[in-house]
């Protein structure tokens, strides 16, 4: 694969992988939120799939399907699973609107983007350039968190702030050994497992998943 | 070369002004026939035209010079743009002065030339829509420029004819995340600015949902007409706007008639397909709540912004 080729592919997928994060802050339908975030995983797998082979290191390419296939499939299965379980269609009321949360995600692109400068001044590469990109995914992954009320967007900021953490890893270094990697790996996959388990049991109890009900602790 | 590119600025206004009204027929045919119904044929808006300049011209009591002026200059703002973005020719004799911010302060001149001829006639239809159309230029403006800047930025210039002959020299420049990210903002933004569904609906007249139509209820025979005739200059402006930016295989870089007459044959042909493709779409989509467009805005906005930052960032100049 040609240099440039290289590039223009990097960017690419970078720039696929941070418009799902967007498109997640734009949507309301949770289905479709969960249909984005499953193209997230295939724009995370193109990136490591991307360095692994202009690195020549097969191991990177492992990682990367395993990757891909546990964050474009398994966890949007199970988070289909969680959906169809709960009855619930869309993301009624963000604490802070559509509007207000897309140029909030612009001020925090920004803020990625010159927070992350020292870092690429250190060694400018294709992937290096790329970076902001994945950090700006870990915060607009944290907002989402912060401000949806449904448990499965929730857990869909959680996976988001998990992705842009992973990208950051591919992008800065490469990714991190695989036995990191694999640790992560499940533990994501627990965490996605337990809010499943998680929801189920607030249905039970009140009726929908609206985190806000959940204000008191008890054995 | 002065002599070719002086025709062609000359026949691309022409063109435009000609076409216009057939767009709209071609769009209103395809509306037609998707829904199955015989529709009025391409020709209906010219004779809808012809009709309303037959009519004796008829202003309300106690408008004043905006109510008068304003279908004079949206349609002139809109020939100018007409002559001014290289639809088929790079290499004109205003190519000079071609510069984007140009063409978008033109665009914002016609509308809020028809936003105070609203206001101007004092009924409250008109500054419902005046205020409407204001809400949405407030947010479109902002968004055309921060796409025109991504795609200056790998040119190196805001001249629109600089900015397409670079993309035609280097195709690379089409595919890359900022212009993908800068081309869907630029046709929602389009979408807005000239009326189409999802942000007003061109064919109501039901007060709760009209934008545009609100603006120009007062309005009767030739200055119908002319007003008319301006939003459709304006939506083939634009739709040629965006094949350039975004299709610009075609068009002419040097003087040599041949290909001149060529980029005007694949102008037309890009224009009317864009057109078809966009009433096709219409069908299906349904028209947003009021309250919802600003959302739409915003996110058209925030892929601008991404367009710049990608832009800016990831080529590392």
């Amino acid at each position: 694969m040609s240099e440039s080729a290289y590039t223009q592919l990097l960017d690419l997928a970078a720039g696929l992988f941070l418009l799902a994060a967007v498109f997640v802050l734009w949507r309301r339908e949770l289905t479709a939120i969960v249909r984005i975030f499953a193209l997230q995983g295939v724009a995370l797998f193109a990136i490591a799939a991307l360095l692994g082979v202009h690195e020549e290191r097969w191991d990177l390419l492992a990682v990367a399907a395993g990757i891909g296939a546990l964050r474009a499939g398994v966890l949007p299965h199970l988070m289909r699973r969680a959906l169809a379980a709960s009855g619930e269609t869309r993301e009624t009321q963000p604490l802070v609107n559509v509007a207000a949360s897309l140029l909030t995600a612009a001020a925090l692109t920004l803020l990625a983007y010159a927070v992350s400068r020292p870092l690429v001044e250190l060694d400018p590469s294709p992937a290096t350039r790329a970076l902001p990109v994945g950090l700006a995914v870990v915060l607009i992954g944290f907002f989402t968190l912060v401000t949806r009320r449904r448990a499965l967007s929730q857990v869909v900021g959680f996976l988001l702030l998990d992705n842009g953490i992973t990208a950051v890893a591919f992008l800065a270094a490469s990714g991190v050994p695989l036995i990191v990697e694999l640790g992560v790996s499940f533990d994501v996959l627990l965490a996605v497992l337990v809010l499943q388990i998680l929801t189920t049991r607030m249905r039970a109890a009140f009726g929908r998943t609206d985190i806000d009900d959940l204000r008191e602790l008890r054995d | 070369m002065n002599a070719v590119g002086t025709a062609a600025v000359a026949a691309q206004v022409v063109l435009v002004t000609a076409g216009a009204p057939l767009l709209t027929g071609l769009m209103r045919q395809v509306r037609a026939r998707m829904e199955g119904r015989a529709g009025a044929g391409i020709g209906q808006p010219w004779r809808d035209f012809r009709k309303l300049l037959r009519k004796e011209p008829i202003t309300p009591v106690g408008t004043g010079p905006a109510f008068r002026t304003a279908p004079l200059l949206l349609v002139a703002t809109a020939a100018v743009i007409a002559a001014l973005v290289p639809l088929a020719s790079t290499a004109t004799p205003v190519s000079r002065n071609a510069d984007l911010i140009v063409v978008v302060a033109l665009l914002a001149l016609g509308t809020v030339a028809l936003a105070l001829a609203g206001l101007d006639t004092g009924t409250a239809f008109g500054g419902m829509g005046a205020s409407r159309e204001m809400t949405v230029i407030a947010l479109v403006e902002p968004t055309i420029l921060l796409a025109v800047f991504a795609l200056s930025i790998p040119a190196g210039t805001t001249n629109l004819p600089a900015i397409i002959a670079g993309r035609i020299h280097d195709p690379a420049r089409l595919a890359s995340p900022a212009g993908l990210l800068a081309a869907v903002a630029l046709a929602v933004v389009t979408l807005a600015e000239t009326g189409r569904l999802p942000v007003d609906n061109p064919s109501t007249h039901l007060e709760l949902t009209m934008i545009h139509e609100a603006m120009i209820l007062e309005y009767a025979g030739p200055d119908l007409a002319l007003v008319e005739l301006g939003a459709q200059m304006r939506l083939t402006v634009l739709l040629g706007l965006l094949a350039s930016l975004f299709a610009p295989w075609g068009i002419a870089t040097s003087a040599s008639v041949a290909a001149v007459v060529l980029a005007f044959v694949l102008f037309a042909v890009k224009v009317a397909l864009l057109g078809a493709a966009l009433a096709a779409a219409e069908v299906f989509w349904a028209k947003l709540r009021l309250f919802r467009v600003p959302e739409l805005l915003a996110g058209s906005f925030l892929l601008a912004l991404l367009a710049v930052t990608a832009s800016y960032f990831l080529t590392g100049e």
